[in-house]
């Protein structure tokens, strides 16, 4: 299965070159792989049937990191859809992209990609390799809609799918990692079989269900749905309607047989769902784009399809795996209609398509029959997944059961009205508009539409084709009473309440659209300030506003201030723990040698008058002295080599300022400029002076914390006779520690290097004519950066 | 035992504290000379953190007893190279900056100012997220904008 998900990826790639030649040739290698799929999937149906099959293969197996597949009923009704309808749009894309189109080969190449990354969904038995394939639809899903990002409503759409999907994707992420570590397994039929338990298993299960709830559109983040139509229409019919937005059920559905009895999992699975039908269904209602009507459809379906999965019960699970299979049936045939609709007249508009009907019956037939298929007109899959699913509360009863049954029948009738009301917007002659100018529509594009939409109807008439699947996935859940172990899909039951539902919606539908006048009023009446899209701008552009906030506050460009903020995280942090911690050591000596005072003196007082110096000269002639008089600290202390090495680089020191002292101007501050706020060098004094004074506090009580002089020390000058120095400084330096000596000559070297070649900078550009100066820091440029 | 004295914490705060506020000048210059009061800063107080002022730890000339403590003192020799190291190089540094701009001023970045200041940055997420406005051109997609380039027109 592994090889199989790898061949899509790799053919994808190499898509390109074919697509150099031809476009139309390109989707037609593309269509042959998911075609393949779906053939490999119906061969290996009676080991489905069987039981399953599965592959593992192990990829870091010292983290236990395994790609784990598994087809079961569940992975071949996906296939189904992946691989057999992935064909059909293929094909149906070679003649709907025209052969200019600058779209064309890169979507062939990401569709195909796609199939492969929905294969791996679909088919992975491992969280994780589920987590890793669930990802890559939503790239897929964000390059699909974003086109070429020449359009601002490709880029709205796209980033909107992008960040809810992501988002519940890395929550999921999470979930996944808690379920699997808190099973002790990352394998999902192990995890079903045994499924554990506890406050961080239902912590994983709400996480997972964001996830969920975002890839498959379900309130309150539908709204990425019906924005994602600005893609190309076969890629709305085969990611946002077929497949990918059924990766969120596949979830659930993977999960239900171990978690159905949890009130975490099915509660908001089940509420979600529901009000997700509903309100996609009423969306639908007023929809005058065909595509946006179509893509509300697809949300109300979804949370069908949500409700079925997450509640559980054999009979529920039947009518679950109907309806996936009858959705993407239906589904993706009636997209294809509406980019034939669109590809023939220039207008998906239903209040500008008029006449259609008449000047293309075959279409309007094969609408039908979706349609039809959508509304649970008898004779449909989606009849018999849809009686399955009234069946399977009204059996239940109870108050769950009803309310739920009630829910779908309310849900089913807005089903059926936005079914008609489909039906009605593309072909119906309506008065005062003018018939549209229609062409003949390419085979190309017609013959899968009508592959798919019958499909719906072979398998609608013959039940026990999808019933031996759909019997097989519901094995998992047990028989509560006979009722339930002799549930089969049928066409005829006899007549019965689900019967009546069906009726019921069937003719709740239809006065739907008769009165849709009134619909639209009521529409207008309830609409509200309170949208989910203007949830998600809002939540979009609020975080946008913080991190700017953030930004402005944190990041403010000026070195002071970030000093200011190290100094006094320095102070508060260390500084407290000095103060709480700290012991100021007994028995202070004042001073500890006469000499000291007088070159303490000398220290203090040139360090103190560098803050009045104003010429760079002076400056640079107290910061001698300062250094001079350390050195004479250095003697007093009982260490003649620092004090010689300190003499020695205190003059190479001045020799180089000099150098450089004599080039620049004589003062510091440009006379010109304005001179620094006094408050401000107030604020900066005040904290480098508690900074100061925190430095010398700190020095004191850590060196007060020490007992005995370092046996390191008392060792150091015993051995020095050993390396021949008198000296043990030396000894140190050459021989106990020449490996930091060789590093600090390493250090000499870099900064050597480094100042030669600014010296040389400076005089080759003195060289060059007009002023011409290298780097990317001249006045000119920082003219230009300043704007 | 061997604590700083009081003489020296005075010496080492004054040190500090001057070579802080230099470094919180925007002069280049100034900087730099900030740094290498820090620097003195800190040799010192390595030093000083070996003990009391004594006998130089050369043999022969004392008893071993008396000698300082030789470690902190290779250490110190070590940091006051490295400081003499860093000093030339950010001199060439500021000198090569002045050739350059004109000035040795430390500027703030202009484009951390211009987020401090602005509301929210021009081409930010949220003009594209919002749906407002009216989108004029073409139905992305639709057939037509399928069918041929963008901007050539209708479908065939």
């Amino acid at each position: 299965m592994l090889a199989l998900v790898l061949a899509h990826l790799v053919l994808a790639a190499a898509l390109p070159l074919v697509a150099r030649r031809s476009t139309r040739a390109a989707f037609g290698v593309a269509a042959v792989l998911p075609a393949v799929t779906l053939v490999w999937g119906l061969v290996n149906l009676p080991a489905v049937l069987g039981g399953g099959l599965s592959e593992t293969v192990a990829w870091a197996p010292s983290l236990h990191l395994e790609l784990a597949f598994r087809l079961d009923a569940l992975g071949l009704v996906m296939i189904v859809l992946v691989g057999g309808l992935g064909a059909l749009i293929l094909a149906y894309s070679a003649w709907y992209f025209g052969r200019d189109s600058r779209d064309a080969p890169r979507s062939a190449a990401l569709l195909l990609a796609f199939a492969g990354a929905m294969l791996g969904l679909v088919l992975a038995d491992d969280l994780l390799t589920l987590y890793v394939f669930w990802e890559l639809t939503s790239i897929a899903s964000f390059l699909l809609v974003g086109q070429g990002g020449l359009h601002r409503a490709n880029r709205r759409a796209a980033v909107q799918a992008l960040l809810v999907t992501v988002f519940g994707g890395l929550s999921m992420l999470l979930g996944l990692v808690f379920l699997g570590e808190s099973a002790g397994t990352y394998r999902i039929s192990e995890i079903v079989a045994d499924p554990p338990s506890g406050g961080v298993v239902t912590a994983a299960l709400i996480l997972i269900l964001l996830g969920a709830l975002t890839k498959s559109a379900q309130f309150p983040f539908h709204p990425w749905l019906p924005a994602a139509m600005a893609a190309p229409t076969p890629v709305s019919a085969y990611l946002h309607a077929a497949s990918m937005v059924k990766a969120g059920i596949v979830l659930v559905a993977r999960l239900s047989p171990g978690f159905a009895d949890r009130a975490g999992w099915w509660i908001p699975i089940v509420v979600l769902g529901l009000v997700t039908m509903l309100i996609g269904g009423w969306r639908a209602q007023q929809e005058t784009d065909l595509k946006r009507l179509l893509a509300f459809g697809t949300v109300s379906q979804l949370g069908f399809l949500m409700v079925l999965f997450g509640a559980g019960g054999r009979i529920g699970e039947i009518a679950a795996l109907t309806m996936l299979l009858a959705h993407g049936l239906f589904k993706a045939p009636l997209f294809m209609v509406v980019g034939i609709v669109d590809k023939i007249t220039g207008t998906r508009d239903v209040t500008k398509l008029s006449g259609l009907g008449r000047a293309q019956p075959a279409l309007v037939v094969v609408s039908v029959l979706a349609a039809a298929s959508m509304a649970g007109v008898p004779l449909l899959l989606g009849f018999l997944g849809k009686e399955a699913a009234f069946e399977a509360f009204l059996h239940t009863g109870g108050v769950r059961g009803w309310l739920v049954g009630l829910g779908l029948l309310v849900g089913s009738v807005l089903t059926v009205g936005y079914s008609v009301r489909f039906l009605w917007g593309a072909f119906a002659t309506k008065p005062g508009a003018r018939p549209v100018d229609a062409q003949r529509p390419a085979a190309g594009l017609t013959i899968p539409t009508w592959i798919a939409a019958v499909a719906g109807l072979a398998l609608g008439t013959v039940p026990p084709a999808a019933d031996a699947l759909a019997q097989r996935y519901a094995a998992a859940y047990p028989a509560t009473d006979p009722v339930e172990s002799g549930y089969h899909l049928a066409i005829w039951h006899g007549l019965s309440l689900p019967l009546a539902f069906s009726a019921i919606a069937l003719a709740g539908g239809f006065l739907l659209h008769a009165q849709r006048e009134r619909v639209q009023a009521v529409h207008a009446a309830l609409h509200s300030p309170l949208s989910a899209q203007r949830g998600y701008e809002k939540v979009v552009a609020g975080l946008e506003r913080l991190a700017v906030l953030v930004t402005g506050r944190v990041q403010a460009g000026s070195l002071p201030v970030y000093l200011v903020v190290l100094l006094l995280t320095v102070l508060a942090v260390p500084g407290t723990a000095l103060l709480v911690g700290g012991q100021w050591p007994a028995g202070q000596a004042l001073i500890g040698s006469p000499m000291q005072i007088p070159l303490a003196v000398v220290v203090v007082v040139a360090a103190l008058a560098l803050l009045r110096a104003h010429r760079r000269f002076t400056a640079v002639l107290l910061v001698g002295a300062v250094g001079y008089a350390i050195g004479g600290l250095f003697v007093v202390d009982g260490a003649p080599d620092l004090a010689l090495a300190q003499f020695l680089v205190e003059t190479l020191s001045l020799v180089a300022f000099v150098f450089v002292l004599r080039r620049l101007p004589a003062h510091f501050d440009n006379p010109d400029a304005p001179r620094p706020r006094r408050s401000v060098q107030v604020r900066k004094g005040i904290v480098a002076v508690a900074a100061g004074v925190f430095v010398a506090v700190a020095a004191v009580v850590l060196s007060g914390a020490r007992q005995e002089p370092p046996s390191v020390s008392r060792d150091l000058v015993a051995l020095a006779p050993e390396t021949g120095a008198d000296n043990v400084i030396a000894a140190i330096l050459v021989d106990f520690r020449a490996l930091d000596t060789v590093g600090e000559i390493t250090v000499l070297l870099i900064a050597a290097t480094g100042t030669a070649s600014l010296a040389l900078a400076t005089r080759f550009d003195r060289k060059q004519p007009e002023g011409k100066r290298s780097g990317s820091g001249t006045p000119d440029h920082e003219e230009e950066v300043r704007g | 035992m061997n604590t700083i004295n009081l003489g020296m914490a005075v010496v080492l705060a004054v040190l500090y504290s001057v070579g802080f506020y230099l470094l919180l000048q925007r002069s280049l210059m100034r900087i730099l000379i900030g740094i290498v009061v820090l620097g003195h800063g800190a040799n010192l107080m390595l030093q000083l953190a070996g003990g009391p002022p004594a006998r130089a730890p050369i043999l022969g000339t004392a008893p071993p007893e008396l000698f300082a403590d030789p470690l902190p003192q290779a250490l110190a020799l070590t940091a006051i190279v490295i400081t003499f190291a860093m000093t030339t190089y950010l001199l060439a540094l500021g000198y090569r900056s002045w050739v350059l701009v004109g000035h040795d001023e430390v500027q703030d970045d202009v484009e951390d100012r211009r987020i401090a200041e602005r509301e929210r940055p021009e081409g930010s997420m949220a003009d594209d997220t919002a749906a407002t406005g009216t989108d004029d051109e073409e139905d992305p997609g639709s057939a037509a904008a399928s069918a041929e380039p963008a901007g050539t027109g209708v479908a065939q």
